[in-house]
């Protein structure tokens, strides 16, 4: 009896063990019963007001092992702080890849941090997924096919406010405020790509802005001196604000373009007035948390309850931990797709199309799926255009309306930058 | 001491040795962390001749170091010039814009010249940004791993762990050299008293001015290192807080101390990663615990703790054997 059960356990144990061995040959940090995931994050230093998506996709993970993990497999999430410093960005995800053997790297945060480890992720083939930055690099996968990034960029929006000047603003003369960096210059481009030829007749006047400037009252008023009836403002809240209240105070009154980084109710549209707000069009690829309107929303009330049970300690208006709960949202979504094939032998399964393409098309979407200019399929957005008309958001044509409540409905919301733009 | 100083230089080589076995045995990773160390080294070295042996204070030199990784990424990235050619250029120019800065920081003291310095390591991330054309902004420069010359078989990571191992020997030499004789002497006489050091007839301006130039350029040539090792240099990577962790290092390591440096170098590198493992939630709260047992178990740093545990066993090896007499 003894020896039959030491028999019958021992031949479990092993066929388990040969299992795990089968498919832990193809890929580190892949077993039968676990996926190891790598990841960094400013938990410290300047930058420390991101940390908190390292934290709530942790706890979001856990919700997933809780519910049984995927295919199985419990994800062993591991998260280091690089305080925001590329050097330090560079010896963690080494200790990920090297040390620790995670599958793979994912939602690293920030433009110089990743930058620091684009190379080596590529030259180490293991897959460098949706990362947490919004430049516009992150997608090219000719040069860096382990690489994918996550945000919609700014280019991309850039060009989404360029066909709708094209397309309904007959006698556009166009203003454009910007802040003198590459997060502004990716914007300026993505516009003017847009526009296209009609680009050099339609933009008026270029004002420019430094970071450090206090104020940006007299731009706005060569602005207006410039005769512009659209204006496309590229600034981070602050100006935002100041542009928004300028512009007001002074009877200028555009169609007027304002760049997601600035999008947020709370900091910008309310300290700026929401009268003085009116008309204001902008590109939302989320729902709003601090909105009233997404009160009764499924999907809303979903994120409130996984919030209230896995990271009571997290703000519930803080934006930061709605994005960390979506791009987890879609790794699990990736990895229950992948099935028992974790391997990534060439392009990798991971990575493969076949996976992007089916997250794509899962969710609730009016575009179809497709591809970007190199053929490589990308986790699109819809990128809605809610025109803020009133306090409450109403959408304004029916157009955008329809594509607002597409974007309602949708349980799964887009995926968006964080509010502070990630630009540094 | 000379009877001391035999076991003494016996140990170094034997760590040298060990040091130069270690990349045959570690994997990539811990050479890279290890390498890190080396680079730290030479930089608090520069900042420890400074502040060690001339007291001036500096919560600047961060911006020498990113003086010297983008002098080295700019000669590689734009003309192509093999890595190895880049340290001493930029170890010349920093030790020019040293000098430079030392001149104006004369007149400053103490204190003072430690706010004039920490204007230094606020202002030059944004400088690099300013000069987009040439750094690349805020984008920052993306370098290739420079790899070992033909015919050496090495992997990237062996190879620059060997030069930085390298370099720190011969400027640790070289600091050595340049400490122990008459220049030395007139340094560590202008932290002791200047005015009786200029009576006797040492040129306290020159010799601070100088020694604010060699400094800077050791730093520099540890940020050339440094561009190499991470293959990438931006201006976040060279905040104020680096400039306070070097401080932190030779403080910690030990003033006025050569091998203090490395012992620095060891704290600034994996102090911070332990106090993460230990506690994610509040990290510096443990580093800052470590800082201050550190400071109150060895007040003198680790190596002038070692120096006095080393003096009081040689004290009773003369007591207890009075023919090895001689030792003090």
């Amino acid at each position: 009896m003894r020896f039959r059960t030491v028999a019958l356990s021992l031949a479990v144990a092993l066929s388990l063990a040969l299992v795990s061995a089968a498919v832990a040959a193809d890929t580190p940090g892949v077993t039968a019963t676990e996926i190891k995931v790598g990841n960094t994050n400013p938990y410290s230093g300047p930058a420390s007001a991101y940390g908190t998506i390292g934290k709530a996709i942790g706890a979001y993970f856990k919700k997933v092992n809780d519910e049984g993990g995927i295919n199985g497999r419990k994800i062993n999430y591991i998260t280091y702080d690089d305080s925001y410093s590329p050097p330090k960005t560079v010896e963690m995800v080494r200790k990920l890849v090297e040390q620790d053997q995670v599958a793979f790297v994912f939602q690293t945060l920030g433009t110089p941090t990743n930058s620091a480890i684009h190379k080596y992720m590529n030259q180490q083939k293991t897959p460098h997924l949706f990362v947490a930055t919004g430049a516009t690099k992150w997608n090219d996968p000719q040069h860096f096919p382990w690489t994918m990034g996550f945000q919609p960029n700014y280019q991309t929006e850039g060009r989404i406010y360029a066909a709708y000047v094209l397309k309904n603003v007959p006698d556009a003369k166009v203003g454009i405020l910007y802040q003198n960096d590459d997060y502004g210059k990716d914007y300026l481009k993505g516009f003017k790509d847009g526009l296209g030829e009609a680009a050099k007749k339609l933009i008026v006047l270029e004002q420019s802005h430094e970071v450090t400037d206090p104020t940006i009252d007299s731009q706005i008023v060569n602005l207006k001196n410039s005769g512009a009836n659209v204006f496309f403002n590229i600034t981070i809240p602050k100006f935002a604000v100041q542009a928004i209240k300028k512009s007001n105070d002074i009877g200028w009154k555009p169609l007027h373009f304002l760049n997601n980084v600035s999008s947020s109710l709370g900091t910008v549209l309310k300290p700026a007035g929401l009268e003085a707000s009116r008309g204001l069009i902008t590109a939302l690829y989320m729902k709003e948390i601090t909105d009233p309107q997404f009160r009764n929303d499924k999907g809303y009330q979903d994120w409130v309850a996984w919030m209230k049970k896995y990271y009571p300690e997290g703000a519930l208006d803080d934006q930061f931990n709605a994005y960390a709960y979506n791009v987890a949202i879609l790794l699990v979504h990736v990895l229950k797709q992948c099935g028992n094939d974790l391997s990534r032998d060439g392009r990798g399964t991971l990575l493969a199309e076949p996976n992007i393409r089916r997250v794509e098309t899962l969710e609730v979407h009016e575009r179809p799926a497709s591809s970007d200019p190199k053929g490589r399929p990308r986790v699109h957005t819809s990128h809605p255009l809610p025109g803020i008309t009133e306090s409450s958001h109403e959408r304004s044509a029916p157009s955008t309306a329809r594509s607002a409540s597409t974007q309602a409905a949708s349980s799964v919301t887009r995926s968006r930058r964080p509010r502070r733009s990630v630009t540094g | 001491m000379n009877g001391g100083r035999h076991p003494l230089a016996l140990a170094g080589a034997g760590l040298v040795v060990v040091a130069a076995a270690l990349p045959f045995v570690l994997s990539g990773f811990r050479l890279f962390q290890f390498t890190q160390v080396f680079i730290y080294a030479i930089a608090l070295l520069g900042l420890n001749v400074l502040t060690g042996y001339n007291g001036q204070i500096s919560l600047g030199h961060g911006a020498f170091y990113a003086l010297g990784a983008y002098t080295s990424a700019i000669m590689m990235d734009r003309w192509s010039v093999p890595f190895l050619l880049t340290l001493p250029a930029a170890g010349a120019f920093c030790l020019g814009a040293g000098f430079l800065f030392g001149i104006p920081a004369l007149r400053l003291e103490g204190l003072y010249l430690a706010l004039a310095t920490f204007s230094l390591a606020l202002a030059v991330p944004q400088i690099l940004k300013y000069f987009e054309h040439w750094t690349g902004g805020s984008q920052g420069i993306v370098l290739s791993k420079p790899d070992a010359p033909l015919g050496l078989r090495l992997t990237a990571d062996q190879w620059l762990y060997f030069v930085s191992l390298a370099v720190l020997l011969i400027l640790m030499l070289l600091a050595w050299n340049l400490l122990r004789g008459r220049t030395g002497r007139a340094i560590v006489a202008i932290r002791d008293h200047y005015i009786a050091a200029e009576a006797m007839g040492v040129n306290s301006a020159l010799y601070k001015a100088l020694t604010f130039g060699v400094s800077a350029g050791y730093t520099g040539v540890a940020g050339a290192l440094s561009a190499g090792a991470i293959a990438f240099v931006a201006p976040d990577a060279f905040n104020v807080f680096l400039s306070i962790t070097f401080l932190v290092g030779i403080v910690i390591g030990g003033l006025a101390s050569i091998s203090g440096a490395i012992w620095g170098a060891l704290f600034i590198q994996f102090v911070p990663n332990w106090a993460q493992d230990i506690s994610k939630a509040a990290p510096w709260a443990i580093y800052g615990v470590f800082l201050i047992v550190f400071m109150y178990t060895m007040p003198r740093g680790i190596a002038g703790t070692l120096r006095a545990a080393w003096a009081r066993r040689a004290r009773r090896d003369v007591r207890s054997s009075p023919a090895k007499g001689g030792l003090l």
